[in-house]
């Protein structure tokens, strides 16, 4: 079972980075639960008597994004091959995540097209004589005739890596047998196993996460996950890429069902570096990081706010959410509060201090700035504006539907500007806009969903730098959120550091996430449990990414297609 | 042996008006219709053209309808290319007992005959993608999509609500869609059958085989994805079998020179620049009969179009703009329409430019142009304005100015339908049903 894996410990390095050394190591499969992750093993254990049961869905057939095949790819082969993969966006349904889109989004003709031209791409480069050596385990009798064996060698574990479990003995036949064909017709071994190697990236059972289920020997008549498609959750929510070589032995071993074997994984999938990917991946879903794409300002009203600010925008966020949430394990909603940020030279001038020399640099805003937290920060003020000025309107409807998870209602379609279109009026700020449109009380009932918070918020303009007056009038930004009153936006930081559904926001954004649904009423008290639990951690994120990916309920579904014959290997 | 296709490469190595009867005689039949080189009629091809944000009525729709329609101010850029246009106004997306939700609801109507009741409620195909199963099979690629807005998600064609065809959206990545590597100069000199595309065709259909029983045990839904793949993996099939094809000689087709890289940006400026390469491209696209069906976007549904210096996007300058008591319309609003129409009017001229038969391009074309809204400010699901341009090979007539009078809008896309040859005895649901073609335009 294990003949593709065995002696393989984890490592950040690309897997197929052939190290001799590691192969002495012969991390054998029952080691996993000894040694590491003690306090996660007991957790889990006590855990598991404690988690409510939760509502039952059928097994999901998702949809690889293009960043987990680029991720998955870069594991595999490292980081330097370039993969230009730009698969179709998937469609978010109002308030979701593009996670669940991933769920029901088909794939164009275009789109195959695309995936079909980078899965060639991809096996050139790995291939080509610069990385062969490197990158495939073993050398061809003769480079201008096929090997079966050393064809087989590669791409039995190499398959594995990308169809997520072992290769059934006809997929790898068919493979080698591709390598065979094409190796005789260009004399060449390497282009056999480019070939062979770009049928598999071709395939759909690459493409597509088919999640498979069994029989839960726990609990007669009920589903679960088979260990491979379990593993591969894990690895989507933690590290945004395919199963490495480690978890998919701990799959083959038929112990990944088991809490304390599942909690030893967790723990150092948390610890690895592709935690980061993971994360990020997270929150460009949860921020809606698609809106970047056409974000853009008036260069003759915000000339310091360029493409590059864009780019470097949306970065700063998640570099300072990666170190929040990742390096310093702090409490999540000190995020509001935070001082601490990354700057570049094409941010510093909106943020009106000296720029670092090159790069990123990490910048602590001084106790007296008014700057503090992701809310303040220029990518959120700058894509919840308009072009040319800001919007109080929908910075508050993005903080109520992006950070705490509530809706807020569409405008009617013949809304009604006649008050703020009349010339003889003279409205200033945008306060005085708002004020008077929010006159007529059809409009009022949404806008007070909003624009209390967004208007405190006003001191930063529509591209996110600082400013204490509007066309010479001195802002006010006081405001308000769900009862709490303050004077500015540090008040506002304050609120939302301290609402309850900050922290049930983020809560209801990993749970839908790492299991492609949104929570339904039968998971209510399910996800009590884990806001319990999430304030016990101290609302430190990377707990409850480990107690939902240890939970039970993280195993459980009901259908779905089925796993592949790999009874005869 | 020097072959014919040599000779015609050398005399039209020329510069482009060079090209004179006697060498277009050698492509044509008696009739002028055909390609003497094939012999088969000169195919009809379908394309779109979108536009978000419609228009003001006042300036937009003219007097008088049939023949002798009067240019209006938003008109007045389609001034050279009225004879090949259509115009239809007061045609409305009829919501029953749906909401109207904005910047969607009246698309989804023109394109899919169907008023959605939420905004993830697509239930069926694209009028283009109905009418590319229909006459896209045979060429290297069944559609090809582009928008200018840069925005991957500007797309108003589809297989079903979560299956968009996914737009070009650079006119260098369009270029090597269309004119990379893989394509095969139809007036080149040499051809040599790639073993590269045969190696490629060959392990793909392992790939199709070895996959056949994925399916098993899955729901319908997830069922269909799967097909829909294995779909799009049979038409890179039928590209590969296009590379290890000679290409049949096309006068028409003149290989476009690679486009410069374009800034990031929706202020019209460079969106228009965006648009008319993305056009020139798309346009040599069809020439080269890469592709039968063609969609263009100039501006997304709730246009969010910038102009230099203007605070608001051009959809928040149809809400907050005051109308302008003496003029009585939005200024700016309709600055941004008239903009549009511009664009539309190249898109139009470039397809005119190229000479086939002993016509035009244009002249085997139908393109349908169509907006989500009808009157900007009030974001209206009545006269919503549309196009055609082009004569469809000889099966519309253009220059004709139609009035909806409140009738379904699904009647000039059925019209576009039924003279594409789909088999369609009615199109649409509820009150946008319909079993009437337009009439007036059919010849």
């Amino acid at each position: 079972m294990t003949k593709y894996f065995k002696g393989f410990g984890r490592s950040s390095r690309p897997a197929a980075a052939w190290a001799i050394g590691l192969a002495v190591a012969m991390l054998t499969v029952g080691a996993f639960a000894v040694g590491q992750g003690a306090r996660a093993v007991a957790q889990a254990a006590s855990d598991a008597l404690l988690e409510p049961a939760g509502d039952v869905a059928p097994a999901k057939v998702r949809l690889l994004s293009d960043d987990q095949y680029r991720n998955t790819i870069a594991n595999i082969f490292g980081a330097d091959i370039d993969v230009q993969a730009k698969f179709a966006p998937v469609r978010r349904a109002r308030g979701g995540l593009l996670a669940i889109g991933t769920t029901t989004a088909g794939i164009a003709a275009s789109d195959a097209e695309a995936f079909h031209r980078v899965a060639y791409s991809v096996a050139d480069q790995v291939v080509d004589p610069a990385r062969r050596g490197q990158l495939i385990p073993c050398r061809p009798a003769d480079e201008k005739a096929a090997d079966p064996a050393c064809a087989e060698q590669f791409l039995g574990r190499t398959g594995a890596l990308l169809f997520r479990r072992p290769l059934t003995e006809a997929e790898l036949k068919d493979a080698v047998g591709t390598s065979v064909k094409a190796a005789n017709e260009f004399k060449d071994f390497y282009k056999g196993l480019s070939y062979a190697l770009g049928g598999m990236l071709s395939s759909p059972k690459v493409l597509f996460v088919i999640e498979t289920t069994e029989p839960d020997p726990n609990r007669s008549g009920a589903h679960r996950l088979t260990a491979y498609s379990l593993a591969t959750r894990m690895s989507l929510l933690l590290w945004n890429a395919a199963p490495d070589e480690a978890l998919l032995a701990a799959a083959a071993s038929g112990q990944l069902h088991d809490p304390k074997v599942r909690a030893v994984q967790v723990d150092e999938m948390l610890a690895s570096p592709r935690l980061e990917s993971g994360v990020r991946a997270f929150f460009t879903d949860m921020l809606m990081y698609e809106d970047f794409v056409a974000l853009a300002k008036d260069p003759t009203i915000y000339p310091n706010f360029t493409g590059r600010s864009v780019n470097d925008s949306a970065e700063q966020t998640l570099k300072t959410l990666v170190h929040h949430v990742i390096d310093k394990d702090a409490d999540y909603r000190d995020i509001f509060t935070s001082r601490t940020t990354f700057l570049t030279p094409n941010l510093a001038p909106l943020y009106g201090v000296k720029a670092p020399s090159s790069g990123w640099a990490r910048y602590e805003l001084p106790a007296d700035s008014p700057r503090q937290g992701l809310l303040m920060e220029i990518g959120f003020l700058a894509s919840h504006s308009h072009p040319g000025r800001t919007s109080p309107t929908r910075r508050g409807k993005a903080l109520r539907e992006l950070l705490l998870c509530q809706h807020v209602p569409d405008p009617p379609s013949n809304v009604d500007f006649s008050i703020i279109e009349d010339p003889n009026a003279k409205f200033t700020t945008a306060r005085e806009r708002i004020t008077a449109h929010n006159t007529d009380p059809v409009c009022r009932g949404c806008h007070m969903l909003t624009d209390p918070m967004g208007l405190a918020l006003e001191n930063f303009d529509g591209a996110g730098a600082f400013r204490t007056t509007e066309k010479g009038a001195v802002i006010d930004s006081s405001g308000g959120l769900d009862g709490v009153k303050f004077k500015d936006a540090s008040g506002l930081a304050q609120a939302m550091h301290d609402n309850p559904a900050t922290t049930s926001c983020l809560v209801k954004r990993v749970f839908s996430y790492g299991l492609g649904r949104e929570p339904a009423p039968g998971d209510r008290d399910l996800m009590s449990y884990f806001e319990h639990s999430f304030a016990q951690d101290g609302y430190r994120m990377k707990a409850l990414l480990r107690s939902l990916a240890t939970s039970r309920a993280f195993t459980r579904a009901d259908g779905g297609g089925q796993l592949a014959d790999l009874s005869r290997r | 042996m020097i072959s014919r296709r040599r000779i015609l490469r050398g005399a039209l190595g020329g510069s482009l008006v060079s090209v004179g009867l006697p060498l277009l005689d050698c492509f044509l039949d008696g009739n002028g219709q055909a390609m003497a080189a094939t012999g088969k009629p000169m195919p009809v091809r379908f394309g779109t053209w979108f536009w978000g944000l419609g228009m003001q009525t006042q300036c937009f729709t003219p007097k008088t309808v049939g023949k002798d329609w009067e240019l209006t101010s938003e008109l007045e850029p389609l001034k050279d290319v009225k004879q090949h246009v259509n115009v239809f106004t007061g045609f409305d997306a009829i919501k029953d007992d749906s909401p109207n939700l904005c910047h969607f609801s009246a698309w989804a109507t023109y394109r899919c005959g169907r008023f959605p009741s939420a905004r993830n409620d697509i239930t069926s195909e694209s009028v283009d993608v109905t009418i590319a199963r229909k006459i896209g099979g045979s060429t290297r690629f069944r559609q090809l999509d582009a928008t200018a807005t840069g925005n991957p998600t500007d797309s108003y064609s589809f297989s079903n609500m979560n299956s968009f065809n996914t737009p070009e959206t650079t006119p260098t990545a369009l270029y090597q869609r269309i004119f990379g590597d893989e394509f095969q100069d139809p007036n080149g000199d040499t051809f040599v059958k790639s073993p590269v595309a045969m190696m490629r065709q060959s392990v793909l259909s392992g790939v199709l085989e070895q996959t056949k029983d994925l399916e098993r045990g899955l729901g319908a839904a997830d069922r269909a994805r799967l097909d829909q793949y294995f779909t799009g993996l049979r038409e890179v099939e039928n590209q590969l079998q296009h590379q290890l094809t000679k290409p049949e000689p096309i006068e028409a087709c003149k290989v476009p020179k690679r486009p410069e890289d374009l800034i990031a940006g929706i202020d019209s400026e460079t969106l228009s620049k965006r648009h008319k390469l993305m056009t020139d491209l798309m346009v040599m696209a069809v020439a080269c009969d890469q592709t039968r069906i063609f969609n263009m976007v100039y501006s997304n549904a709730a246009a969010n179009t910038t102009k230099l210096g203007l605070t608001g996007t051009h959809h928040v300058i149809t809400h907050e703009e005051m109308i302008d008591p003496e003029l009585g319309y939005q200024p700016m609003t309709h600055w941004f329409t008239i903009e549009a129409m511009k664009d539309f009017a190249y898109f139009i001229k470039a397809l005119a430019a190229v000479k086939e038969g002993d016509g035009s391009l244009l002249d085997n074309v139908l393109v349908f142009a169509h907006s989500d809204h009808g009157y900007a400010k009030l974001h209206g699901l009545e006269e919503v304005p549309a196009f055609t341009a082009g004569r469809a090979g000889g099966r519309v007539k253009s220059g004709i100015h139609v009035a909806g009078n409140s009738q379904t809008v699904t009647r000039v896309p059925y019209t576009m339908i039924r003279a594409m040859g789909v088999d369609a005895p009615a199109w649409g649901a509820k009150s946008n049903r319909t079993s009437k073609e337009i009439g007036e335009i059919l010849a």
